[in-house]
């Protein structure tokens, strides 16, 4: 029986924490009395037949018909899926988004359907790599469908493949891809690695324009989104959820197909990642030095590979079929049910290890803008209710934060730096630049045939941080390129003994601290 | 009197070279500079003057012939020993506070002038600079008759002598020489930015002739939006002040610059670019970099004194662009088709753009090989131009 989360108060015996830095890791001793460290729940169990499950739930879906009853010959099917940014790490093959499109295929397939389109939901994201879709959707579908143009990437910016479906009473523009409105049936194949992921967000945002997604990616959303692994208590959903009841009323047809999976992230020799430190074994610390010594002398491009290519182990715990809205409620709980740790009230500072992905650098690099969101837009939203840290406390994070940049993946990125840091930081006055990022025809051009993240996509990060930098009275992060830091409006720090003293301005000298052990993910339910 | 004297040494030249790359200081005391008691030079005509310097600047090109880097191609334009110097503010022998323009023209010649009222920077034949009563020079400070600013005496030609107005201070007359530079750069720029919709200059260093361009762009070239790539935290402050819309470290520049206009990446070149770049360093790396972000058919002007250069100039040919030299002054035609000495624009835009904040130390002559030594690393230590003081130097004078 896997065992709930944990948090572990810091006392004397306490061995020190393992830290993320990157792709690297330290061992830190927290101050004993006044820390404590929140540990994710053990992995639950996989479902034992992945393939039935799937098959069941087509079949016994929540609110809706039978996926087979939906079929006829001659209509339009479009199945469009999560791109390369879920899960995380990317999961050991086959992935279940190809195990569930082959399910959906064989279903059309029994229905005598053959008008399927395979679309993968990038919205902004950069275009998936052949490789990275044969990953996803697995050979078979690949070879079928790619070669005569049926597997493609949604194109946010081709105005040809795009249907405005009208607005939201908030005046809310509804754009979407224009195979995936007009199909007879759109089924949508979601990884729903945290309690953000899925529901309306699939559509309403995956396969979203610029036009229809700047109505909740902007900086007033996100710092009304309090936080997003709560769907009720953020803006970011309510107006998703508006979206989705206007795709309703156009007639577009979703059957969602939700998965969760457990938290069983790191393979061996890095299992010890996610184990609670004083619970090591020999192995496990041997396997800590190790790679530790090992890390230190590798140059950073080859221990960016070396990370990259971890598949995680992760299983489906569960997978749900149906009408949307309904779906996403048992997901949700299925989230929680894996993620959901209680805490006991915030405290005046949070620690994270900030590690060598987001989902914005798969196969790529974690530049200091997706630093500053992997910690504040991701890891400090991990909560509901409170945040973990109270408002005006401190938070720290370890990390390089070298200023480097994918020049393929993130041109825009480093134009937002160069350009739109040095002048502010400010998340309303980030806001100020974003249309020319937006508009701009080269980041236009890169998103639609090379492998850019599109022009707006670093304001979007930037804007994800905008409450926890609202909230919190310092940043701090240990380790990081001092210029780099200072570019996103951080303090540096060498030791997290210097984080602690400088915090000590704002939190005083006896601050209480909480330290995230992610990942694995969890959320914090702070009473 | 007391003077800085070069004189034609091979050997110093290479050991200047040599000790160049470890120390400035070593350069200058290893190197073909000496600090010496000479006769001030003889006047060569009825028209000339006997000038004492109060403050003379130390250029780039000074240091390059200090530190042995001096293109092989002055060798037969320069005449030895030559005391270098003309950035001069000085008084006359008539009692007047005067700026020297020191190229040695048709006039102090005595040679026709290319056309009537020419200045001495014009013309387009240059074989007055090697002509008789004069021994060759391309300018005062090196030239063998003349002598130059770093000394307590030298002589200039009537022609050559702008008398400086009550109101411009000292400090502010020793930049005229190097604003009248970096104003002419600016004017080059007319033809490829006057009458175009949203122009955008970019200006790759922000040194003294950098910063004079940026004065001269935002005060002669209306409308025109500047980007500058400047090194240091001194030059990126001064760049701003005198005018530049956006001021990046030089390696951020191709990226600002295709922001502005808006225009694709291909490679490490701009699709379009800049419609000019006045490049105020001069090295192959300079260079290159402005080829790249300046577009099709744009100008790159070629301010920085460059010496030997290794380019990849398949750009320039496809790209047909312009790389066109920048050296001094003369009589400039301004975006309304007037016309104008350089000499007089830089006297009016020194006062006003208050490039006395450029002069950022000034050290007695007999303080050379430290005032060099400073020139030398200005950016890094926060400085743009230093001068050496002659008001209060008697030790010079004797």
């Amino acid at each position: 029986m896997p065992r709930p989360g944990f948090v572990h108060h810091v006392d004397r015996s306490t061995p020190p924490t393992l830290f993320w830095r990157g792709e690297g890791f330290s061992l830190e001793r927290l101050p004993a009395d006044r820390s404590r460290i929140i540990y994710a729940p053990e992995p639950l169990p996989a479902i034992d037949d992945i393939d039935g499950s799937i098959r069941h739930a087509l079949e016994h879906p929540i609110d809706d018909d039978p996926l087979s009853s939906k079929m006829f010959p001659g209509m339009k099917l479009t199945i469009a899926f999560d791109d390369v940014s879920l899960p995380l790490p990317k999961m050991r093959r086959p992935d279940i988004r190809q195990r569930i499109i082959e399910a959906v295929l064989d279903t059309a397939a029994a229905a005598g359907v053959d008008d399927v389109h395979i679309i993968a939901a990038l919205a902004l994201h950069r275009r998936m790599t052949e490789a990275e879709l044969r990953h996803a959707v697995g050979d078979r579908v690949y070879d079928a469908f790619a070669p005569r143009g049926l597997l493609y990437q949604h194109d946010a910016e081709d105005p040809d493949a795009l249907a405005y479906l009208g607005t939201t009473p908030h005046g809310e523009e509804v754009e979407i891809n224009k195979r995936a409105a007009e199909s007879d049936l759109l089924v949508y194949v979601n990884i729903n690695l945290v309690a953000m992921d899925g529901g309306w967000k699939s559509t309403a945002t995956g396969l979203a324009s610029y036009r229809s997604l700047r109505h909740h990616h902007n900086v007033h959303t996100m710092q009304h989104s309090r936080s997003f692994m709560d769907q009720h208590r953020s803006e970011l959903h309510k107006s998703n959820w508006r979206m989705g009841k206007v795709l309703v009323d156009s007639g577009v047809k979703v059957f969602q197909i939700e998965t969760t999976l457990n938290t069983d992230t790191f393979p061996q020799p890095f299992d010890f990642l996610s184990k609670r430190e004083w619970e090591w074994s020999a192995r496990d610390r041997a396997a800590f030095v190790a790679s530790s010594k090992s890390l230190a002398r590798t140059p950073v491009r080859l221990a960016r590979k070396i990370f990259h290519s971890i598949e995680a182990p992760h299983q489906m715990t569960s997978v749900q079929a149906g009408a949307v809205e309904a779906v996403h409620r048992v997901t949700t709980e299925h989230v929680y049910r894996q993620q959901l740790v209680e805490v006991q009230g915030q405290t005046d500072i949070l620690t994270m290890g900030i590690p060598y992905i987001c989902p914005y650098n798969v196969h790529s690099i974690m530049n200091p803008i997706l630093v500053m969101c992997t910690g504040l837009g991701y890891f400090f939203n991990l909560y509901r209710n409170k945040p973990l840290v109270r408002e005006g406390g401190v938070i720290i994070m370890t990390h390089p934060t070298l200023p480097d940049f994918h020049p393929v993946h993130h041109p825009s990125y480093i134009d937002f730096y160069e350009q739109v840091l040095s002048q502010t930081t400010d998340p309303k006055e980030v806001e100020k630049y974003e249309r020319r990022f937006a508009e701009d025809d080269w980041y236009r051009h890169l998103y639609r045939t090379s492998y850019a993240y599109h022009g707006v996509h670093p304001f979007y990060m930037w804007y994800w941080g905008s409450h926890a930098m609202q909230h919190a009275g310092r940043v701090i992060i240990v380790g990081g390129d001092t210029a780099a830091v200072r570019r996103l409006g951080f303090t540096p720090a060498s030791t997290m003994s210097d984080a602690f003293e400088l915090a000590s301005d704002v939190v005083g000298r006896s601050p209480t601290i909480t330290h995230l052990h992610t990942p694995p993910l969890m959320v914090a339910d702070v009473s | 009197m007391r003077a800085l004297q070069v004189r034609r040494n091979p050997g110093r030249f290479g050991l200047a070279r040599l000790a160049a790359g470890i120390d400035t200081r070593a350069a200058v005391r290893m190197g073909p500079l000496e600090y010496v008691r000479i006769d001030p030079p003889d006047l060569p005509g009825p028209d000339w003057h006997r000038v004492r310097p109060r403050l003379t600047g130390i250029c780039g090109s000074d240091l390059a012939t200090v530190e042995g880097h001096a293109a092989p191609y002055f060798d037969d334009w320069v005449s030895f020993p030559f005391v270098p110097g003309h950035e001069i503010v000085g008084d006359t022998d008539d009692g007047r506070r005067v700026v020297i323009e020191p190229v040695l023209g048709h006039a102090a010649r005595g040679c026709p002038l290319p056309f009537p009222d020419a200045a001495p920077g014009d013309g387009d034949d240059y074989a007055h600079l090697v002509r008789p009563p004069l021994e060759p020079g391309i300018q005062i400070g090196f030239c063998a008759s003349t002598g130059g600013g770093w000394a307590s005496e030298l002589v200039a030609h009537a022609s050559q002598l702008h008398t400086v107005p009550d109101h411009v201070t000292d400090e502010q007359a020793v930049m005229v020489e190097p604003a009248a530079g970096g104003i002419h750069a600016a004017l080059m720029c007319a033809t490829k930015v006057v009458g175009v919709d949203a122009p955008v200059v970019a200006v790759l260093g922000a040194g003294t002739m950098g910063l004079c361009a940026v004065a001269g762009l935002r005060r002669y070239l209306h409308g025109v939006r500047i980007i500058v790539g400047a090194r240091y935290p001194v030059q990126q402050r001064l760049a701003k002040a005198l005018g530049a819309d956006e001021v990046v470290d030089p390696a951020e520049l191709p990226r600002a610059v295709r922001r502005a206009v808006g225009c694709h990446m291909v490679g490490d070149h701009l699709s379009g670019g800049a419609h000019a770049t006045i490049d105020a360093v001069g090295s192959s790396a300079s260079i290159g970099t402005s080829l790249r972000i300046t577009r099709p058919r744009g100008r790159v002007v070629l301010l920085g004194m460059p010496a030997e250069v290794r380019l990849e100039l398949t750009g320039l040919w496809h790209r047909e662009t312009e790389l066109v030299g920048a050296y001094t002054y003369g009589t400039e035609t301004l975006p309304d088709g007037s016309r104008a000495r350089t000499f007089d624009l830089a006297l009016d835009t020194v006062a006003s753009c208050e490039l006395q904040r450029l002069v950022s130390a000034t050290y007695p002559l007999a303080d050379h090989v430290e005032a060099l030594r400073h020139a030398a690393a200005a950016g890094r230590r926060g400085a743009v131009k230093i001068a050496f003081d002659l008001r209060s130097s008697q030790e010079a004078r004797r």
